[in-house]
């Protein structure tokens, strides 16, 4: 197991993303930030107040669960079975900017279901993606438009993000 | 499966060695048997040097096995089987007779139809077949069947069957009017209106399982009216005899009529005092038989019944059923089990080996007595008596395997169960109609 | 993306859903958990979500029932699974086909989900033995009701939080309520009080064996309790007479508006549809701030949802169990 991120590093990523999101927003429109479920909403939570505080109004923070668009869920794989979580999203998404966030981008597969979610909820302006960690191994041609850390790591091994509020620390490793 | 029966040289044929159980005689111990002429001519030590000899060294020597409740369902309904099939599947349980059930399609109702299971009965050549004729006309419950008729063609008895008879002034009529034939009128004890549309015991399970159940007052309800009935009609030869009790409260009933003394006899089956109720919880239609499976009270009781002497006969009321029949959910599915070929040790398994019976005791309620009740000379094997004997080896251990069976139909829940106890060879008027050596077991 | 730290991994691994008895409060926790994450769906704009794509449903009801029929329909469809619709006025034996028959010759065309509704209770246990496709009861005789047990408690559990010491009546036929035995399950599992309330002509035999308390009265349970469930009163499978009149039933047993004046203020008031009004519950109650019987319906297609995609996930996994060997 080996550290990759520490508490002061994860913070600081943070700090660089928020800053790149603002660089990007156009005048006169709007965003809003939606967490993929699990630690994606936490991070997305995390990032939200950030940019909340750098731009000067509250910025919407929404959560998304993406078990029902799974491409796996008729082929499982053992291991734990997919929960149904819920979905909450309290704003309208049509016509704003999407910053969709998640703790790791990896093979692409949660990012393209988060998409067709976001779809069958509405009409966005946009979708960027915003994740806290990238590491190769995409099975799917997905991009993250803002990536805080490149990880190097073996495909058998792990990358895993670690947040004090779910995880009662905070790190990213790889095992 | 060939199962020939064999025409002895010289028509002498000695047991020996066996322990021959003969209640009415009171013979309870090792020697041997004579017959000759298809008849027995001696019971007890033969010094005499025969030709054919069957060693019943460790085995059981009994009067042949008489099954007074059967369903053979010719004719009718041949495919879930015949009298033949029937016959050999009797045989094979250790039965020499049976008496046959008359809800047939159409019933038996006139002396044609009573020849007819006769003849082929006859043609099969196994065990012997007698059979009741119906009490009414297409067993409606309205006009009484030609119950002269029926019996000098040589009908054993007449029930309804299938239904017990609802209105109680056509019973009364039937009692009376059976007076002058000296035969048993038997009942199928139903108050259909209490029972609605029951298909198990009405109990916690039929509550929570949805389904209607039948109420014991069905079977007690018309059990205690036919007892008033008995005893409204003095004297008279009319016997009475209530099939397949099922209840506490039928015993109840049985116990304070034979303490008057009024000609009242019962019958119990093995299902009813081996399942219960709860066997129904999985919609398993091979629990699905009228009367239905009772609680564990009903079984203590009805084998406390028995260990007081208060139950006549012991009877399978084999009902076979297609697999097609059988596969319906269980509402729609029909009433009935086999169980000829296994009848024996499932007796042991619930009387002999607790204790409730003795052998002698349990040869007495399979053959002494239910050759009574239904007035045949048979049961014993007193000297010139026709010969028929059946022989147990008590301790031979096996599984029930259904796919074994002779019978048709293979409705049957005891499946794969452990028993002990099985037919060796069964011998009607001399011959033997079934070897278990023949069959593997 | 791990999941939370859990002390045992629970997964749901029945591929069939024939009956509460036999769940664990667990098993019926967690198919209320899983609801909760459907309900969005039907309140969206696009309400649809793929889990079930290309899967066919059939519902085969051989008992009249437009709206559990339709209420599964839309589950299905919402799912994006395809539904093929097949009633049959009699089930077996005379009429030709067996349950059975009729039961492999539609696995024979390909489906994946029977949802079956039959007047034989023990009917959906027949087929789950003998077909390999998932099977849900919607009803089979007076035995279960599942779906409508788990949408009422699910109803209860929105409004209430938790259904823990709660004090529920169901009042009317029990004795032939598949609703009043799936109830009965589900809510004491979840550690409510159950009291069923009818005229004893209207009692199922050995009662007083289930986890329940009994009532001939409602005037004496009606302000004791946190939620009132009426049932329908079916003319059409009462057999016999149970009560005189009509109007001696509603007298004695219909939720009047007079009953609900000494009832508590936030007493749910429920009803498993369809209402007979003025016989089991007046207008002004069915319609009243009490009454939740248009949530029930609402939270029915949730929860429906939420079972069809259970059980599919159990079949593909005992599927994939097998082809991994």
């Amino acid at each position: 197991m080996k550290v990759l991120l520490n508490a002061k590093q994860i913070d600081s990523i943070l700090n660089k993303l928020t800053n790149r999101i603002v660089a990007d927003i156009p005048e006169g429109v709007e965003i809003a930030v939606i967490g993929i479920r699990s630690r994606g909403e936490i991070v997305a939570q995390r990032l939200a107040k950030r940019l909340s505080e750098k731009i000067g109004s509250d910025i919407p923070c929404g959560t998304l669960d993406i078990t029902l668009y799974r491409d796996d869920l008729n082929s499982p794989k053992s291991g734990s079975q997919p929960r149904v979580r819920t979905t909450e999203i309290r704003f309208n998404i049509d016509d704003k900017i999407i910053i969709l966030v998640d703790d790791v981008l990896h093979t692409g597969r949660s990012a393209r279901a988060a998409m067709d979610a976001l779809i069958d909820l509405g009409r966005p302006k946009a979708i960027r993606l915003a994740v806290l960690v990238d590491r190769a191994g995409r099975e799917f041609p997905i991009q993250a438009d803002y990536a805080g850390y490149k990880a190097v790591a073996k495909p058998e091994q792990l990358v895993q993000v670690l947040l004090k509020e779910s995880d009662n620390k905070e790190q990213v490793i790889v095992e | 499966m060939v199962n020939k029966a064999k025409k002895l040289m010289g028509d002498e044929l000695l047991i020996k060695n066996g322990r021959v159980i003969d209640p009415a005689n009171k013979i309870n111990r090792k020697c041997d048997v004579l017959i000759a002429d298809e008849k027995f001519v001696e019971v007890g030590r033969v010094k005499k040097s025969v030709a054919n000899v069957i060693d019943a060294t460790g085995k059981l020597v009994v009067p042949g096995l008489i099954d007074i409740h059967v369903h053979f369902r010719e004719p009718g309904d041949e495919e879930e089987e015949t009298i033949a099939s029937g016959s050999a599947a009797a045989v094979a349980g250790g039965f020499t007779s049976v008496v046959c059930m008359p809800n047939t399609t159409p019933p038996i109702e006139d002396e044609t139809d009573v020849e007819y299971v006769h003849r082929k009965a006859r043609k099969a050549r196994k065990t012997h077949v007698y059979t009741m004729g119906s009490i009414t006309k297409g067993r409606e419950g309205v006009e009484l069947a030609e119950m002269g008729f029926m019996s000098q063609a040589g009908a054993v008895g007449f029930t309804d069957d299938g239904s017990g008879v609802q209105d109680a002034s056509v019973m009364l009529r039937a009692l009376k009017y059976a007076q002058m034939f000296n035969v048993v009128i038997a009942q199928h004890c139903q108050d259909d209106k209490i029972a609605g549309k029951g298909v198990m015991n009405s109990g916690y399970y039929s509550t929570i399982l949805g389904l209607p159940g039948l109420d014991p007052l069905a079977e007690e309800a018309m059990l205690w009216r036919d007892i008033q009935l008995v005893k409204k009609i003095k004297a008279g030869t009319v016997r009475y005899h209530a099939q397949h009790i099922s209840t506490a409260g039928s015993v109840e009933l049985i116990r304070a009529a034979k303490k008057l003394g009024l000609p009242v006899t019962c019958e119990v089956t093995p299902h009813h005092l081996l399942l219960t109720e709860k066997c129904c919880a999985e919609y398993d239609t091979n629990y699905k038989v009228n009367p239905p499976l009772r609680t564990e009270k009903d079984i203590e009781a009805l084998k406390e019944a028995i260990a007081d002497g208060l139950v006549d006969a012991l009877v399978t009321d084999h009902a076979p059923h297609l697999q097609s029949e059988k596969e319906l959910e269980f509402l729609a599915a029909p009433f009935g089990l086999i169980g000829l070929e296994c009848a024996l040790p499932l007796y042991i398994k619930s009387l002999v080996e607790p204790g409730i019976l003795d052998w002698p005791g349990l040869i007495r309620l399979m053959a002494e007595k239910p050759a009574k009740i239904i007035g045949v000379d048979k049961g014993t094997m007193s000297k010139g008596k026709q010969a028929d004997v059946t022989i147990i080896d008590p301790n031979a251990e096996y599984k029930i395997d259904v796919n074994t069976f002779r019978s048709k139909s293979k409705n049957c829940p005891y499946n794969s169960w452990t028993v002990k106890g099985r037919v060796e060879k069964t011998i009607v008027g001399g011959e033997i109609r079934f070897s278990a050596e023949s069959c593997p077991p | 993306m791990a999941e939370k730290g859990k002390t045992k991994e629970f997964k749901w691994q029945r591929k069939h859903l024939l009956g509460l008895r036999e769940l664990t409060a667990e098993e019926i926790t967690y198919i209320l958990d899983t609801a909760q994450g459907f309900e969005e769906i039907s309140a969206r704009a696009v309400k649809k979500a793929p889990p079930l794509r290309g899967k066919l449903v059939v519902n085969l009801f051989f008992e009249d029932s437009t709206r559990t029929r339709n209420s599964f329909a839309l589950a299905a469809n919402r799912l994006s699974a395809d539904v093929v619709e097949f009633t049959k006025k009699d089930s077996s034996v005379s009429k030709g086909e067996t349950l059975l028959d009729t039961a492999r010759n539609l696995e024979a065309m390909g489906i994946d989900i029977v949802v079956i509704r039959h007047n034989a209770g023990g009917a959906p246990t027949l087929l789950s033995k003998y077909i390999n496709a998932c099977v849900v009861n919607a009803g089979d005789g007076y035995c279960e009701h599942p779906t409508q047990g788990l949408l009422d408690v699910f109803t209860i559990r929105k409004r209430k939080g938790s259904l823990k010491g709660l004090k529920i009546a169901i009042v009317g036929d029990i004795s032939h309520s598949r609703v009043a035995r799936s109830d009965m399950w589900a809510m004491t599992k979840l550690g409510a009080e159950v009291t069923f309330v009818g005229p004893p002509t209207l009692m199922p035999p050995k009662v007083e064996q289930l986890p329940v308390k009994i009532s001939y009265s409602l005037d004496d349970v009606i302000e004791k309790v946190d939620v009132i469930n009426m049932l329908r009163i079916q003319f059409e499978r009462l057999g016999g007479n149970p009560f005189p009149s009509v109007r001696e039933y509603s007298h004695y047993f219909g939720l009047t508006v007079e009953r609900m004046k000494r009832a508590k203020p936030d007493i749910l008031v429920m009803h498993p549809g369809p209402i007979n009004r003025g016989l089991e519950i007046e207008s002004e109650v069915a319609d009243g701030k009490n009454s939740v019987i248009l949530q029930q319906v609402t939270n029915g297609v949730t929860v429906r949802m939420a079972v069809l995609f259970l059980v599919n996930q159990a079949a593909a996994e005992k599927q994939a169990e097998a082809q991994n060997g």
